[in-house]
């Protein structure tokens, strides 16, 4: 049940926080699987000795 | 940490890496709060009834929407003036952001008009507007995607959102110029919010967790931008190593 009377329109105020929901959630899962794939692919390539001359220089004791 | 200091990448990733968290739970905390003072506090509007809650995301998302864009031009001038290196990374993340506020604003607008207007949709001065602001929104991205180069892309995409930054005043003040549908300002107005406080200080704080997600998702997609370009510069160096 739901706890609110949201009277005979509650259809399309139910919708629209639906859809703003599922519009922030696909903005957020966006965000979060391109993060997790470029840092996976520069793992990669580091594992493969591609290093830029600021990580070399990083590196210098 | 300097100001400055921004302008350098890693110093920009250490500091993100520290506030994220803390953003990231405030904007948890202000859409609890916002949410439930929205959905269980707020009264039914006396003559719109329970839809007003509609108002609650829709005000926001189009707030933001436009923000989105004055970020943009910002960091536009940032890019073209003062060749700021986070400018354009600033610039090129906020496209999509904005993007999708807009979207929200556009939809949840339509949703709130047919049980208020009587209709989804009419060619007003404001609902028009907004449209525009949405296609531009798109054709900034397709530039984006469009220009391999990111620093070409940068200057491109830099000039069309200065262009495109003439229809934020547009929508701000398209219900005054003509006659809309739409309503003219009730908070954001000379003499003060039109809006009775039990319903503005919701949408207020509403505001303010819209606001804190935008600036956490904006700080990622930096970040992650920042990320794209450096596996960019490793895959030009190995191929440039393949072929010397």
């Amino acid at each position: 049940m739901f706890p609110m009377d949201l009277g005979p329109h509650a259809g399309f105020i139910v919708a629209a926080y639906a859809i703003a929901l599922a519009v922030v959630a696909g903005l957020i899962a966006w965000i979060v699987l391109d993060h997790r794939a470029q840092v996976r692919i520069l793992e990669d390539l580091e594992r493969a000795g591609i290093r830029s001359r600021s990580d070399a220089r990083d590196e210098l004791p | 940490m300097r100001l400055s200091e921004l302008a350098n990448p890693s110093h920009f990733n250490a500091l993100t890496e520290r506030v994220l968290p803390w953003l990231v739970v405030a904007t948890m905390l202000a859409f609890a709060l916002g949410l439930y003072q929205a959905l269980f506090v707020a009264p039914d509007d006396y003559q719109q009834g329970a839809t007003v809650k509609i108002m609650f995301i829709h005000v926001p998302s189009a707030w933001l929407g436009m923000m989105g864009w004055a970020l943009m031009s910002a960091s536009a001038l940032g890019t073209l003036v003062w060749r700021h290196p986070l400018a354009d990374v600033a610039m090129k993340t906020a496209a999509p952001i904005g993007a999708a506020f807009t979207l929200i604003c556009l939809v949840t607008g339509a949703l709130w008009g047919r049980p208020t207007w009587g209709t989804y949709w009419v060619w007003d001065a404001r609902l028009t507007s907004v449209l525009i602001l949405f296609l531009m929104y798109l054709g900034v991205i397709a530039l984006w995607r469009t220009v391999e180069d990111p620093s070409r892309a940068a200057r491109a995409a830099a000039v069309l959102t200065l262009v495109g930054a003439v229809n934020l005043p547009i929508i701000k003040f398209s219900v005054d110029w003509w006659n809309t549908l739409h309503q003219p300002a009730s908070v954001l107005r000379l003499g003060g919010s039109t809006i009775y406080p039990t319903i503005l200080v919701p949408l207020l704080i509403m505001a303010v967790a819209f606001t804190l997600l935008f600036v956490t998702l904006h700080l990622s997609a930096m970040r992650n931008e920042l990320l794209r370009r450096r596996v960019r510069t490793l895959r030009l160096m190995r191929a440039a190593a393949a072929n010397p």
